[in-house]
């Protein structure tokens, strides 16, 4: 029996079931239904439509997620030099209050819509969606959405991204994979931030970091990465352009399936 | 505070399922790995019901297993959602079965009786 496919549903109650997933009520139990649903299926379907959206203009998304302060905006600010002008970027920014972000990524060039969630902490479809249309995608080839400082609600909501990726700096402990694995599991490229200050730190061990990230059966890729230092960029830059190259065979994929095995 | 959009989705598409009727009971399944934790669903549930066809409805949640089959030596073991890694063989290329899921398995309605056996 598993909880996936709905095949905890005697034959029967199979048998009845609608398109949307609503089992009708059984003679001998009139009053209950049974549904066998996604509960964030509006969400789930916005997303899709979203990654649709965004595939067909040939727009790379990415998730980008982290604990506050982890350098999300210098990452980027600093992607958006590094990559000059091979990829025409764009960016929304997701913050509880403030358009700062927006502010230093449009100090950049780079077009940028800032969503203040107000006390939400996380992003979701419905945001992301209404930001979307504040953008010229036709002039866009890869989109970070930098969503709200937190390790814990975002890895709940599709966007409809292409790919997730978290940051997770080296002024945090190396075993926030394992604190947090909801996140670290749905994860396909873990950057490992500010690694500029590995040599001052005595407490975070990059492979314990990996061992972490493995010990959630996440096969992805672990980098380390310096917004201070450019020429450790070079591989996440790689991973982003081989990415955007193949956008067509990551179009229709849920990126909060579980990674392959 | 997460749970409380859950919360709000969930509402929806109980009134979709309930077609208007009110509710007495909802029954979820929640995968550890969702992200979700009941007792927090259950304060914002709460909140959320007021004034909707659940307003007097009692949120039932089942916790279901993290479960896996390692892509190795295909042993299928449950494991704490921390480490998915085989305990059999130690590899951690596994394939998760089930524990990631947020489901809506069943409503009971106002005038019923019992509720839905799944």
């Amino acid at each position: 029996m598993c909880e996936q496919c709905g095949c905890s549903l005697t034959h029967e109650r199979m048998q009845l079931s609608d398109d949307k997933g609503i089992v009708s009520s059984t003679p001998a139990d009139p009053h209950a239904i049974a549904v066998i649903t996604n509960i964030l299926r509006e969400n789930d379907e916005l997303a899709a439509h979203n990654r649709s959206h965004l595939g067909a203009h040939g727009v790379l998304a990415i998730n980008l997620m982290s604990s506050p302060g982890s350098g999300k905006t210098s990452l980027i600010e600093s992607t958006i030099d590094a990559i000059g002008g091979r990829l025409r970027i764009a960016v929304i920014e997701g913050d509880i209050e403030t358009e700062n972000d927006a502010a230093r990524v449009r100090a950049k060039g780079v077009p940028a819509v800032q969503i203040t969630t107000g006390q939400t902490c996380h992003l979701d479809a419905h945001m992301v969606h209404q930001a979307l249309h504040r953008l010229d995608l036709h002039a866009v080839d890869l989109l970070f959405i930098e969503n709200v400082g937190n390790l814990v609600c975002p890895a709940s909501f599709d966007l409809g991204q292409h790919a997730n990726v978290t940051l997770l700096s080296v002024t945090e402990g190396d075993d926030k994979p394992v604190k947090y694995p909801a996140m670290f599991r749905i994860s396909d490229l873990v950057l490992l931030a500010k690694c500029d200050l590995l040599p001052v730190l005595d407490d975070f061990d990059p492979d314990k970091a990996r061992a972490h990230v493995r010990a959630l059966a996440n096969p992805a890729p672990i980098l380390e990465v310096s917004a201070r230092r450019p020429e450790s960029l070079l591989r996440w830059i790689a991973w982003l352009e081989e990415r955007r190259a193949s956008l067509g065979e990551l179009s229709s994929r849920n990126p909060h399936a579980m990674p392959p095995g | 505070m997460h749970e409380l959009s859950i919360c709000l989705s969930l509402l929806r598409e109980v009134e979709r399922a309930a077609r208007g009727r009110s509710v007495t009971e909802i029954t979820l399944a929640v995968g550890p790995l969702s992200g979700v934790e009941p007792q927090q669903l259950k304060r914002a549930f709460a909140v959320a019901r007021a004034g909707t066809i659940a307003k007097d409805a009692e949120l039932i949640c089942r916790m279901r297993p993290v479960c896996f089959a390692c892509s190795a030596c295909g042993q299928e073991v449950e494991a704490p959602l921390d480490a998915l890694s085989c305990p059999s063989c130690g590899d951690w290329q596994v394939r998760l079965r089930s524990g990631d899921k947020l489901l809506l398995e069943s409503v009971t309605l106002a005038d019923g009786v019992e509720k839905a056996n799944l």
